[in-house]
C-alpha cells in the first residue's frame, strides 16, 4: 500500500471518530453550524477520502513509468481537501453563530479548496479507469 | 476493468465533479452571498453525490472485482447491469432536476427507476458473492 494511501486512510479514519464524537456532542448540547459540519466531516472527510486512497493504490496501473498517475497531483489533492475540510470545521460554527467577513472569507476559501481537491483527484484518476 | 465498470466509474467521477462544484457555489453563497436561488442546488447536490458519486462507483467497483462464474458469462448476465446503470443515470436526472420542472411525477419516477437499478444491480449480482473456488 502506497504512502498517500496510508495517509489518506488513517486521516479518513480521524475525521470519522471526529465526526461520531461530534455526534454525541450534538445530542447533548445544541450548537449552531455543527450539523452541516457532522455531515461533511462523514461524507467527505472519511467516505470520500477513504475512496480516494484506495482508489490511488487499486485501481489500474497508468503507466509503468508512473503507476499511479502524477504523484504530486494527488498529494495537492491529499492538502486540499484536508485544508479546505479543517477550515470548513471552524468557520462554519463561527460563521453560524456570529457571521463577519473572516468567517465569511473561510467559508469561500474552504469551498475553492475542496472543489479544486475534487477537480485534481479526477484528473488524476480519469486515466486509470480503462479496459485491460 | 469491463467496459461496463468504466462507464459506471467514469460517470461516477462526473457526478462527483458536477456535486461537488454545487456544493462549492453553496458553500461559497453561504460565505459571502450572491444569489439566494444557489440553495434550489441542495437537492441536486445531495442526489449526485450519494447516488450518482458513490452509488455507481460502489456498483462498477462491485462488476468489476466480485468473483467471477467458472463457466459461462464470467460476470453474468452483463445486459442486466447495463440495464441497471441506464435506470440509475435517467433517475438521478429526473429526480435531481424536479424542482425546476415543479412536476412531482418526475421526482416519482426518479426514485422508482433508481430503485429499480438497484434491484436489477442486486439480481444481477447476488451469485457472483461467494467463495472464489465454487
Amino acid at each position: 500500500m502506497p504512502l498517500l494511501t496510508r495517509i489518506f486512510i488513517k486521516t479518513a479514519m480521524v475525521y470519522f471518530s471526529l465526526a461520531l464524537l461530534l455526534g454525541i456532542i450534538m445530542t447533548v448540547r445544541t450548537l449552531a453550524g455543527t450539523f452541516p459540519v457532522y455531515i461533511h466531516l462523514l461524507v467527505f472527510g472519511w467516505l470520500t477520502q477513504l475512496i480516494f486512497g484506495v482508489i490511488y493504490w487499486m485501481f489500474p496501473k497508468y503507466s509503468r513509468q508512473t503507476p499511479r498517475g502524477h504523484e504530486l497531483l494527488a498529494w495537492i489533492t491529499y492538502g486540499a481537501l484536508n485544508l479546505g475540510l479543517v477550515l470548513r470545521v471552524i468557520a462554519e460554527p463561527l460563521h453560524a453563530a456570529q457571521g463577519s467577513q473572516l468567517s465569511g472569507s473561510l467559508l469561500v476559501l474552504s469551498a475553492i479548496l475542496q472543489w479544486l481537491s475534487g477537480l485534481t483527484f479526477v484528473a488524476n484518476t480519469w486515466s486509470r479507469v480503462k479496459e485491460k | 476493468m469491463p467496459r461496463l465498470s468504466v462507464w459506471f466509474v467514469r460517470c461516477s467521477l462526473v457526478y462527483f465533479l458536477l456535486g461537488l462544484t454545487l456544493g462549492s457555489l453553496m458553500l461559497v453563497n453561504k460565505g459571502v452571498p450572491f444569489a439566494a436561488w444557489v440553495w434550489s442546488f441542495l437537492g441536486a447536490h445531495m442526489e449526485f453525490l450519494l447516488l450518482g458519486w458513490m452509488v455507481q462507483l460502489a456498483m462498477g467497483v462491485a462488476f468489476w472485482i466480485l468473483p467471477r462464474f467458472g463457466s459461462g458469462a464470467p460476470r453474468g448476465n452483463e445486459l442486466l447491469l447495463w440495464a441497471a446503470f441506464a435506470a440509475l443515470n435517467l433517475g438521478i436526472w429526473m429526480a435531481a432536476l424536479q424542482p425546476y420542472h415543479m412536476q412531482s411525477w418526475l421526482a416519482l419516477t426518479g426514485r422508482i427507476l433508481e430503485a429499480f437499478s438497484v434491484f436489477l444491480f442486486v439480481f444481477g449480482s447476488w451469485q457472483r458473492v461467494k467463495p472464489l473456488e465454487t
